[in-house]
């Protein structure tokens, strides 16, 4: 593999502590290294550029059967954007819920090199990983949804830890999967028999447990197994006014579980979970509140689900809240009741400026990402496609840089957004090594990838260089030069590959699929009342559901001890 | 004006937008044989598919003479001017048209005035499936203007409907008027199965005979007239139904009473 020196470039690697500083990086054999031979090694001229490393998206729905079906239901998504085959490119429609290698093309040109699929239903994970096969460009991971599992439910109600720890653990294999995804606890069992959970002390219906304790135990089992992420929640009553309480007490719920102020819990797309008010006409913004609590404690990271301004696709385990969305719209809706695992719902959704909500939403999004004061708390993400495509990530580095930015998106809001909105209080403006931790350091360290978001050496050559010109041009002026710098990276390196030049894919290369090999100290026992399970309540059965290892073109486990 | 001819029997669909008055406005006939069209999937020049004249007279701006029903998307988008077709057309023919008129003495083909927002089509033949529609998946229907055609249309036209006026002298196919809002469907002839499903608005008046009303309409009444728009009174006397009722929709279809004794039941209901 060829040595590469990237020279004289402004290098933001907030892991290391290097803020916009002048030097080179060294990659081998696709690591960072201290230094290569300077006169074999090909040579980037990166002066007057900005370096990165390789962004890091934790939360994008880009794979399984509910983006699939996102595909079938949007034909008039796909025909407005057609991408055409090139040498080097396969063709495929773009735009809300893109083709896999679409995808892939599309977060490389932005300089994006990680992303985690955040929702795959147990039963889905070889649709998934077949999916995710196919994304070129990028290393991924995906975490099963386990929160509304049977098994799991079972031993939370006996008490039994160890038991689920164990149970976990083998989920983690049979899947091929990187963390505990959690989505709206308890909520989506009740949605099987059309109830749902409406306070996180609400009961599930036949299992007498409570949204608290599916959360807390799957916490505790988390922390048992020494899983690199924290558990990945999307909270209950998500999306519902007023909901900013919920979101507070599941919060509060988990104080107890955090040890040396570590986090215990991720809550994504924090921005659906922070509406306050009583109904959709009087809905505002509860960003002071969530983030008041979270410079507090540091138990919690976030991910904003900042909504975009655009005609898109939202998809989510939790049935009952895209239930709530079809009857608000009318719109064509997909529902699922993933047998004994999880639920899902999708259902397309037009965020417009002039609607009093949507503004509203919109401002929540960027208040949250301003308000929480430390950067290492919360990222950027749009929940994809849910809030909006990732495609239009620049637009969100462009309002969290700018001030001038934001004002001009809030001027054209609806009015009743605009006066309730807190942005016009608001000067932070990100500087460039803020937006380094939220769109990849962060992301990096909090879902405990280590060779991930920063550019030591040792690291993954995973590099992005953008061509902005920190001395030159200040962003939260120039905010549309930013956004078109971020928009296609002037260099994208993909292991120690050169994969995007001036925004263009120059080279194919396929992406690593991240699963956690977690030993414990006993292995889970599959005895006969499972088998027994799997053939009274599964379509599937047992001998064909674990996602062998010829499933994943190109593996990485990533082995964990566990401490039981 | 451009008088357009095709040079030879199309084996492969052409996709041909730049046929559109807006465009050929300002540009010689060297000009326009340059435009660029698809014929399957090589990029052709409009000058080797058409034989290009100019003559003097003023309308309409654009004739083209012969069947060019493997031309698609001709007048797409377009907001002026005037397209006369002598033959059959194409698909998708002034899809998303904004003004303007379109005359075709012959048949039109699917998608015909799709999405339009404004100005007329006359089809004096008949017209395809999809009349009127939005892409598959779409809910931005025909918004505005008025489609007119002598003979019958397909299935599935009126789709998503949310203002305009679409009139058939002829039958309509199936699913006529699928979840329309808004505008007026005329028909002088029969309706086929499943009229106005899913509509919440609107009106639809059928003259012929209706082919199993949807059991999620409702009888309103009886009229003797009706409003189809300024210049024109059907004359009835019809069954009115509210509908569709598994969509909480206000939707209104005029049905008329002659020609439909099986729906005499209804009349109880009143």
């Amino acid at each position: 593999m060829t040595e590469i020196l990237i020279k004289n470039g402004f290098v933001f690697d907030p892991i290391n502590g290097i803020n916009g500083e002048k030097m080179d990086i060294a990659i081998n054999n696709g690591k960072i290294v201290e230094s290569v031979n300077s006169q074999k090694a090909k040579k980037i001229d990166a002066s007057g550029l900005i370096v990165m490393p390789g962004g890091v998206d934790v939360h994008t729905h880009v794979a399984g059967h509910e983006v699939n079906t996102g595909r079938m239901i949007r034909p008039e998504d796909h025909v407005k954007d057609a991408v055409r085959k090139t040498v080097l490119t396969r063709s495929g429609v773009g735009y809300s819920v893109p083709s896999t290698f679409v995808t892939g093309y599309r977060y490389s040109k932005m300089g994006y090199t990680t992303v985690m699929n955040p929702s795959m239903a147990p039963l889905g994970a070889k649709h998934t990983h077949e999916e995710l096969n196919d994304i070129p460009l990028l290393d991924k991971a995906t975490f099963p949804l386990i929160g509304d599992w049977w098994f799991v439910l079972e031993y939370l109600q006996k008490g039994d830890l160890e038991g689920c720890a164990r149970h976990v653990a083998w989920m983690m294999e049979t899947t091929k999967g990187y963390a505990i995804k959690i989505v709206n606890p308890g909520g989506l069992e009740s949605w099987g028999f059309g109830r749902n959970v409406h306070s996180i002390d609400d009961v599930v219906p036949n299992f007498d447990i409570t949204p608290r304790e599916i959360v807390c135990g799957l916490a505790k089992v988390n922390k048992m197994l020494n899983l690199p992420h924290t558990i990945h929640l999307h909270t209950n009553n998500l999306g519902i006014p007023g909901n900013y309480v919920t979101t507070l007490e599941t919060m509060k719920a988990l104080e107890s579980i955090a040890t040396e102020g570590k986090p215990v819990a991720h809550i994504t797309h924090v921005q659906f979970s922070s509406f306050g008010g009583e109904s959709w006409g009087n809905l505002k913004s509860a960003a002071e509140e969530i983030s008041k609590y979270i410079n507090n404690h540091g138990h919690i990271t976030l991910d904003m689900g900042q909504i975009i301004f655009s005609d898109t696709t939202t998809m989510t385990a939790d049935g009952p809240f895209e239930f709530t969305l079809y009857q608000l719209s009318g719109h064509k809706w997909v529902n699922s009741d993933v047998e004994t695992e999880t639920s899902g719902g999708i259902i397309p959704m037009h965020y417009k400026r002039t609607s009093a909500v949507n503004a509203t939403q919109w401002s929540i999004g960027l208040e949250l990402a301003l308000l929480v004061k430390d950067p290492w708390k919360i990222f950027m993400t749009t929940d994809h496609p849910n809030a909006g495509p990732f495609f239009d990530y620049p637009k969100i580095i462009a309002w969290l840089t700018s001030k001038k930015a934001r004002m001009a998106t809030l001027k054209r809001c609806h009015k009743k957004a605009q006066k309730k909105s807190l942005l016009t209080s608001i000067s932070r403006e990100l500087s460039l090594y803020e937006l380094a931790i939220v769109t990849r350091a962060g992301q990096a360290k909090a879902l405990g990838l280590k060779g991930k978001g920063h550019l030591g050496a040792g690291a993954d050559a995973d590099v992005a260089i953008y061509n902005i010109n920190p001395e030159k041009i200040d962003i939260a002026k120039k905010y549309k030069t930013a956004r078109k710098a971020f928009s296609s990276a002037a260099y994208t390196i993909k292991d120690g590959q050169i994969v995007v030049k001036d925004g263009e894919i120059v080279r194919n290369v396929d992406g690593r699929t991240m699963w956690l090999d977690v030993q414990t100290r006993e292995q889970l026992k599959v005895d006969e009342e499972m088998k027994r399970k799997f053939k009274q309540y599964w379509t599937v059965e047992y001998e064909n559901y674990p996602v062998f290892d010829h499933y994943v073109k190109v593996p990485e486990a990533i082995t964990v001890k566990a401490s039981v | 004006m451009i008088l357009l001819t095709p040079l030879k029997k199309f084996q492969f669909p052409i996709h041909a937008e730049c046929i559109n008055p807006d465009v050929f406005q300002g540009k010689s006939k060297a000009e326009i044989a340059t435009l660029i069209a698809w014929e399957g999937n090589r990029k052709k020049k409009l000058g080797d598919l058409f034989k290009i004249e100019e003559t003097s007279a003023e309308t309409p701006n654009i004739t083209i003479n012969g069947d060019i029903s493997e031309v698609r998307r001709v007048g797409q988008s377009m907001k002026n001017g005037e397209i006369a077709i002598n033959g059959n057309a194409g698909m998708h023919l002034g899809e998303k048209m904004a003004g303007g008129k379109i005359t075709v003495n012959g048949n039109a083909s699917g998608w015909t005035g799709s999405s339009m927002k404004k100005g007329l089509i006359e089809i004096h033949g008949d017209a395809g499936d999809y009349l009127a529609s939005p892409y598959r998946g779409s809910t931005d229907g025909m918004r505005g203007g008025t489609i007119i055609v002598d003979g019958n249309v397909g299935s599935d036209s009126g789709c998503y409907l949310r203002g305009g006026a679409i009139m058939v002298k002829g039958n309509a196919g199936q699913f006529l008027g699928f979840h329309m809002s808004k505008g007026v469907i005329y028909v002088e002839k029969d309706a086929g199965r499943r009229l106005g499903a899913s509509m919440i608005g609107g009106k639809i008046v059928v003259l012929g005979f209706v082919d199993d009303l949807m059991p999620t309409f409702t009888i309103d009444g009886v009229k003797a007239k009706a409003k189809v728009d300024d210049t024109l009174k059907a004359v009835g006397p019809f069954y009115v139904f509210l509908g569709d009722l598994a969509e909480h929709g206000n939707g209104k279809l005029f049905v008329s009473m002659a020609k439909n004794p099986q729906l005499k039941n209804y009349e109880a209901f009143i």
